[in-house]
């Protein structure tokens, strides 16, 4: 009889952090070759591609981190709700409604205000419209003890069709010739890129100091204790007198802030205009899970888990044209990941011993 | 075959609690099924058991017969429980054995216990909420069938509910009865998978007087019927009126055993507490001071929705430590979660210095002074997978002294924790060390060093030494002594009578609820402690 017994290790080093998410990733990429695999093409050739295509040429890396940009935003956020234990699954939704508030602000005002006022202007907007979006779930949680896996995932899809019905009905451009969409924003309300890119590095400067300043707040404040507190043990946040209505409220207002903020520069860095959900979003609300769990729940890591993950899709993208394969093959491969990551977790923090016996 | 288990750690503070996790191999041997006769005689001989090398069973010898109601008395911690989940098959004993009919037999799980004929209520009801009667029934029943499981079940039940009287409505779902209602689809679970032993669990710890009333009508019933009944309790009044006879536990040993016709709660409650009460006093004399804490008319809910704390009134002065006797379960959890602002109080009024604090929230008692060692200490007490010097400032992480402004001073704090750790011999090989990595005993002497380190006026300590060995506990107790030299109150809830007498000016005796009166702790009618915490007298 094979006899499998697990004892919780108590000291996680770095190193052993470090090492179980490559291995876990290692075996996420085993079973994505299996698919590729069974799809009928050289799972190497295909990996290889993935990652030649975002991190092998200049254009390519160029592209990861213009990508990486919404990631790292929505993946910081994400990692103080989670420390919360605050399941937001609703980053689609949070950095949707950013960018639907943004783009009101810069089609309203950016003729009249220069581009330093309107910006900035701009950029509250979005915090203020993914904040919002936060705080309904915060809301129904804690007051209706409502499962916020659930509200956060159909908050998404409520947004989603709000937004299709402003760019379908009122908010229409006259310059769309009767296609959805709003009008473009206006020169002053456009952020500026790095020639010869798509890197709106003004977001891009905002995602680095956000993920800087979070891990500041998540080690360091008061406000970042009492979340780590309430996270990891809720009754004694209530034993300590934290008020874990409110702590919930500005955390949620911050995670779905931060994906408004990315919502703003996908807007105003790349499109211009505001288009169809899928056009505004490509699923970066979801991505950012992903980026989070790798990153350890470490916003300054979101930095390095947030270009791995923009390469992957990037590189996605450049196997879809190269090799033929569907679309969704990135979000199989996303996917997979994410089940290793979160399966060796698990064997981060127990000890497996196997012994043989008779019986 | 694979099989999966958690592995003993020494961090497992409650190794009792994971009845779910435990190995069911398949019956070997002679299957269980063809020793099915009619259980007439059980003994259990010399069973012994420790617990990482505390002794919770030793050598214990006890028999019961058809139409017998054996009870099983003794205080929280005397092993009684231990000594059922062997019998039931969930621990196996590390010696003695068990007979049926004069045959020894082995019961290695609950599955075979049943078959055995031994069937258990136990004081938590295991069943499922959102499930009927009729369903959580027939998933518990042996012969269900594949198809269609409730059909043939529901007159069986019918049948079994006439005979013994049950009125219980099976289409109603579990959530929708109360406790008693609960306790009774226990037993039919029970009596329908043939049980002839029937082990009740503390049965009237959840019940109104009324159920309990109708429990033991069903019961009597069983009785005459010619069923074995092992009725745990710690209340003598209960033991008196239902058993024929009682057994006495304490501290793992039998202490004596007698026939209820022939014994008086007297005698057995000196045979539960262990002694005739002996005043032992070591504590310096002091005058107390001015009043600190003033509880009036105190009521409090329990989580199971029933009053726990029934308008109970003390005062508390400097220099005092006012003790609560009583068996766990009899309203002090929530008395001190009310004062201390965790648990609303539904009536009453309590003030500390004279100013109102009833139903303040916790922050705002602390800032009254008033500190908490929690009687649960890994659910309220720690934050598990938070370092050592995060938990040192669990409440006071909002004090001037460790934050400014929106930061939170770590420098400082780390001062304060390595200071805690040193003063209390807290052993841990650094501070940055997560808190869950410590024994019991080393959480338990941070959180008290973390509640008197800012000299609080009001301590209130539940069970501050539970589970800690004799070392530590004579540190703790000279820490609450020292505590109420410089002027502090302490209002000290304590099983431990000893613990109780050695350290309180003036003792309040709770049971149900309610204060069975309240003493000096040189007042010669404490002898009759043991019957007051058994609820069976009042002065």
């Amino acid at each position: 009889m094979i006899r499998l017994s697990y004892t919780d290790r108590y000291q996680i080093t770095r190193l052993r952090t470090l090492v179980t998410n490559i291995f876990s990733l290692a075996a996420g990429l085993v079973v994505i070759s299996i698919i590729f695999l069974i799809a009928g093409v050289n799972p190497l050739f295909a990996i290889s591609e993935i990652f030649q295509g975002s991190f092998g040429s200049m254009y390519g890396f160029k592209e990861t981190i213009t990508k990486a940009i919404p990631l790292i935003l929505i993946g910081a956020g994400l990692t103080l709700a989670f420390r919360a234990k605050f399941w937001n699954i609703g980053a689609e939704g949070q950095m949707l409604m950013g960018a639907i508030f943004s783009t009101w602000t810069g089609l309203t005002f950016g003729d009249a205000l220069p581009g330093f006022a309107i910006i900035p202007l701009m950029f509250a907007a979005g915090f203020l419209g993914g904040a919002l979006w936060g705080i309904i779930p915060a809301i129904l949680k804690i007051r209706y003890a409502i499962n916020e896996v659930i509200s956060t995932l159909m908050l998404n899809y409520i947004c989603a069709h709000i937004l299709t019905m402003l760019i379908v009905g009122p908010w229409r451009g006259a310059t769309r010739f009767g296609f959805p969409g709003t009008d473009n924003l206006p020169d002053a309300a456009i952020l500026s890129v790095i020639p010869g890119s798509r890197i709106h590095y003004i977001t891009l400067i905002l995602a680095l100091a956000c993920a800087a300043i979070l891990t500041l707040a998540i080690y360091k404040t008061r406000f970042g204790y009492e979340a780590r507190v309430v996270g990891e043990n809720p009754d004694a946040g209530k034993y300590a007198g934290i008020n874990f209505f409110k702590t919930t409220l500005i955390l949620m207002a911050v995670s779905g802030g931060l994906a408004g903020l990315a919502g703003v520069g996908e807007v105003a860095g790349i499109h211009h205009y505001l288009g169809y959900p899928a056009s505004v979003s490509s699923g970066y609300g979801f991505t950012a899970i992903i980026v989070a769990w790798l990153a350890k729940l470490n916003p300054l890591y979101t930095v390095i888990s947030g270009i791995f993950f923009a390469g992957i899709l990037v590189g996605g993208d450049a196997i879809q044209i190269s090799l033929g394969l569907p679309a969704a093959t990135v979000e199989i491969v996303n996917g997979t990941l994410l089940i290793f990551l979160i399966m060796g977790d698990y064997f981060l923090h127990n000890k497996i011993t196997v012994s043989f016996s008779r019986t | 075959m694979w099989t999966m288990w958690k592995a003993a750690s020494p961090n497992n503070f409650n190794p009792a609690a994971v009845p779910g996790l435990m190995r069911m191999p398949k019956s070997r041997g002679g299957c269980p099924a063809t020793l099915m006769k009619k259980i007439q005689r059980l003994e259990m001989e010399g069973i012994s058991k420790s617990f990482h090398g505390i002794h919770a069973n030793k050598e214990i010898n006890l028999s019961v017969g058809s139409g017998e109601i054996l009870g099983l008395l003794g205080e929280n911690g005397a092993g009684k429980t231990t000594l059922m989940n062997i019998l039931y098959g969930l621990y196996q004993p590390d010696a003695g054995q068990i007979k049926i009919n004069g045959r020894p037999v082995r019961i290695t799980n609950p599955m075979e216990s049943i078959l055995f004929g031994i069937g258990m209520v136990h004081q938590h009801f295991m069943l499922i909420q959102n499930h009927s009667v009729i369903e959580n029934i027939a998933l518990g029943y042996k012969d269900t069938p594949f198809f269609f499981p409730k059909i043939k079940i529901r007159e069986k039940v019918a049948s079994f509910s006439r005979q013994f009287n049950f009125t219980i409505d099976l289409n109603k779902k579990i959530w929708q009865l109360s406790a008693g209602e609960q306790q009774r689809v226990e037993i039919i679970k029970a009596l329908l998978n043939g049980a002839d032993l029937l082990i009740l669990d503390e049965p009237t710890s959840v019940l109104t007087p009324k159920e309990i009333e109708e429990l033991i009508i069903i019961l009597r019933q069983m009785k005459a019927d010619g069923h074995c009944v092992i009725f745990i309790s710690h209340k003598l009044d209960e033991i008196m009126n239902i058993c024929d006879r009682v057994v006495v536990l304490q501290k793992g040993s039998i202490v004596g055993s007698a026939d209820t016709d022939q014994t008086d709660k007297k005698t057995l409650a000196r045979m539960m507490v262990g002694r005739d009460v002996v005043f032992n006093i070591s504590k310096e004399k002091l005058t107390k001071g001015q009043q600190i804490l003033r509880a009036d008319q105190i009521h409090v809910t329990g989580d199971m929705g029933l009053p726990a704390v029934k308008g109970v009134s003390f005062d508390l002065y400097e220099n005092e430590i006012f003790g609560i006797a009583g068996v766990a379960g009899n309203g002090q959890r929530e008395l001190a979660e009310a004062i201390t602002g965790i648990r609303r109080i539904d009536s009453g009024k309590v003030t500390i210095n004279g100013k109102d604090i009833t139903n303040l929230s916790p922050r705002h008692i602390y800032d009254h002074g008033v500190s908490h060692v929690p009687e649960e200490r890994i659910r309220f007490g720690i934050a598990p997978g938070l370092l050592l010097y995060d938990n040192a400032i669990l409440k006071q992480h909002h004090l001037k002294k460790f934050s400014r402004r929106y930061f939170l001073k770590y420098n400082d704090v780390k001062t304060h924790t390595q200071g805690i750790v040193d003063d209390f011999k807290v052993l841990t090989h650094s501070i940055d060390n997560q808190i869950r990595n410590l024994s019991g005993g080393n959480i338990q002497k941070l959180i008290l060093g973390r509640e008197i380190s800012e000299q609080p006026r009001l301590l209130v300590a539940s069970h501050p030494t539970y589970g800690l060995d004799v070392g530590a506990t004579e540190f703790l107790r000279h820490h609450l002594l020292k505590l109420r030299k410089q002027g502090s109150a302490v209002l000290l809830f304590s099983e431990d009578l000893e613990e109780i007498f050695e350290l309180c000016d003036r003792i309040a005796v709770i049971f149900a609820g309610e204060f069975m009166g309240i003493f000096d702790s040189d007042d010669e009618r404490l002898c009759e402690i043991g019957l007051m915490m058994a609820g069976s007298k009042r002065i």
